[in-house]
């Protein structure tokens, strides 16, 4: 029975379960009180399991896995984000990282639902029978979720941080986990973003090596970031990139990784699927 | 509304002072040896002794008004202290007022420090020693027992017990704070006096293992050290081997600084990545303020630990009334269950009516 509704519709009612556990967290912070870490963790799973149910339509439209244009690119980064929180989430499931979590889910999907250009074209097949280059471009995305649940334990740093420092540590500051905690989750979200998009690179540049011409500016902007987050975690294990300055990195870089997700559609060969190919809602 | 054969005897911090209290104190003996007396008074079905440095309470069943009389008869006779007198002092409930007396000691609502937590594992294990001598019955155990899950509930729904009112465990909540877990976190406390004591102690109650102490006098750090299980260090080193630790607890008596920003700076470049946390009791302070301003250091004094522990007094003073809503209807439904239980047996003094009971004092 669920047949009829589009990707679209699936994906609405995710958005619409993270802005929920959002709005729930922020009703219990402004109450004075700490947020559910369970009911939150419900809300986030069944959003992504809405979210899961939306791709998964997109992605059978298509014919693969649905990273054709912006729109695909941040829902893509939001669910990624949200599977590697379901699963290191427990161990922060009271300590915020569920609200913040739920806070980019929302901001992800809903400017993407949103702003209806970025879905205006919609490309089937881009991969091809190739899906080693299918792999390479869902990991690339997939790393960039990861990076984006290391800007929110970077933005808790900075919070906590600031928080002991001025001496505020009174209402919803005494929910954040303790700064070394949230240090060492950082230092290893960026360990694992960076290996996924290192494996990412390598399992593309076989392809690109063959033809050099494919080489777009887009895909020398992904290498980019990949330089600047090795760059950042070189100096961080150095212990030159520490603390505060470590905590701003890691939130500018993952705002350049957004950035960057819009230019990879806007320099891709053109390959628009027929409307009528991929159902609208 | 009969209040039966329940009852709560005793005397607290609220109505009897220091000097009271240490004559009413009962050393582990003699609450045994009051164990045995309080279990030969006739009339008397159950009874579990609370006692602790700030109150003795003795919560009871009892078939007749005057049991309550031999129960304090005994128990003075036991401290060698004038009835009379500690009549003056005597905190005397029953019925439902003895179970939502038992309920507020237990959720930390009639603590000297509001909403501690200290006192629910001290009405625990008085409950839990009366059981096991076969002094509890089918009243006690239900009232103990509902009245624990009644103070659980008033600390998860309320922030009663949410920040810390003591400076050394403000201290410790700050480390916490920083480090998370205190188990590996090294300690080292400059000064070997009360202060450095007592933040020590409350260190390790939660956690902290390497503590080493470092004091102008040698002798004093050792003695320290030996109390705490620590280990002591030469005083000239402490600035060498600043960043071999992650809290530096500073309570001399020196007149001047005693760990300089250049101290401080060098200790940590031995460990960037790891926070640094100075808390500094001291008066004169011993940390140069400018200490503060760098990256990974975490500096706080006296007056800003102070400012801490009574914004968190005044912030469990506030949940006060919301707790004691919920302790009272707790306390009303408990009582409801045990009533007809506690009166079945409850012979009052002359008719024999329950209904003329006197209420509680």
């Amino acid at each position: 029975m669920f047949a009829q509704f589009a990707d679209r519709s699936w994906l609405w009612a995710a958005a619409g379960f993270y802005l929920a556990g959002f709005l729930l967290g922020t009703w219990s912070l402004v109450r004075g009180g700490r947020p559910s870490g369970s009911a939150n963790y419900v809300l986030i799973l069944a959003g992504y399991a809405l979210q899961l149910v939306g791709l998964g339509l997109r992605g059978r439209a298509v014919g693969g896995c649905p990273l054709g244009n912006t729109f695909e690119f941040f829902q893509f980064t939001a669910w990624s984000a949200i599977t590697l929180y379901l699963v290191v989430g427990v161990t922060f499931r009271t300590s915020l990282l569920g609200y913040f979590t739920s806070c980019l889910a929302a901001a992800l999907t809903l400017v993407s639902l949103a702003i209806s250009a970025w879905d205006a074209t919609r490309r089937a097949h881009i991969f091809g029978t190739n899906t080693w280059i299918e792999f390479h471009a869902a990991l690339a995305v997939f790393s960039y979720g990861v990076f984006g649940l290391l800007a929110l334990t970077s933005l808790m740093f900075l919070l906590r941080n600031y928080s002991l420092k001025s001496k505020h540590l009174g209402g919803w500051f005494s929910f954040l986990p303790s700064i070394l905690d949230l240090d060492h989750i950082s230092v290893r979200l960026l360990a694992a973003g960076f290996a996924l998009l290192t494996t990412s690179l390598a399992v593309g540049s076989v392809y690109w090596l063959r033809d050099l011409a494919s080489v777009t500016v887009s895909k020398l902007l992904t290498f980019g970031l990949w330089a600047a987050y090795a760059t950042a975690l070189g100096l961080r294990w150095r212990g030159l990139l520490l603390s505060r300055r470590f905590a701003w990195t890691n939130l500018l870089l993952f705002v350049a990784a957004l950035l960057s997700l819009g230019l990879v559609d806007a320099n891709r060969h053109p390959n628009p699927t027929p409307t009528a190919a991929v159902a609208k809602p | 509304m009969s209040t039966g054969g329940l009852f709560v005897i005793g005397a607290s911090h609220h109505r009897a002072p220091l000097a009271v209290r240490e004559k009413l104190s009962l050393s582990a003996e003699g609450a045994a040896a009051l164990h045995e007396e309080l279990a030969g008074i006739a009339g008397l079905r159950e009874f579990t002794v609370l006692s602790t440095c700030n109150r003795i309470e003795f919560y009871g069943v009892a078939e007749t008004p005057e049991t309550t009389a031999h129960v304090t008869a005994a128990f003075c006779a036991r401290q060698q202290f004038d009835a009379a007198e500690f009549a003056k002092f005597r905190l005397s409930l029953r019925g439902p007022a003895a179970v939502q007396h038992l309920l507020e000691v237990a959720a930390g609502l009639d603590s000297q420090m509001l909403g501690e937590t200290e006192i629910f594992g001290q009405v625990k294990a008085a409950y839990a020693q009366a059981q096991a001598r076969g002094a509890t019955g089918p009243v006690l155990n239900r009232v103990f027992q509902k009245g624990f899950q009644a103070a659980k509930h008033v600390r998860t729904q309320t922030a009663i017990s949410e920040g810390q009112v003591s400076i050394a465990n403000v201290a410790v909540e700050l480390a916490l704070n920083i480090f998370g877990d205190l188990t590996d976190t090294r300690i080292l406390l400059l000064g070997a006096g009360d202060v450095a004591e007592k933040t020590a102690k409350a260190f390790q109650r939660r956690g902290a293992a390497a503590l080493t102490v470092a004091s102008r006098t040698l002798e004093h750090a050792m003695a320290l050290a030996t109390a705490l299980g620590a280990s002591a260090m030469p005083f000239e080193q402490h600035a060498a081997r600043l960043g071999e630790f992650d809290v530096a607890v500073c309570a001399t008596s020196a007149p001047g600084t005693i760990v300089t920003l250049a101290a401080a700076e060098a200790a940590i470049r031995r460990r960037p990545a790891r926070p640094l946390f100075f808390i500094d009791l001291a008066m004169p302070r011993d940390v140069d303020a400018a200490v503060a301003d760098l990256q990974n250091v975490f500096l706080y004094n006296l007056d800003d630990l102070a400012k801490i522990a009574e914004e968190n007094r005044v912030a469990r003073t506030a949940e006060l009334a919301k707790c004691r809503a919920i302790v009272i209807a707790k306390a009303d439904a408990l009582w409801r269950q045990v009533e007809a239980q506690v009166t079945a047996n409850y012979r009052p003094p002359g008719t024999g009516d329950p209904a003329r009971e006197p209420s509680s004092t």
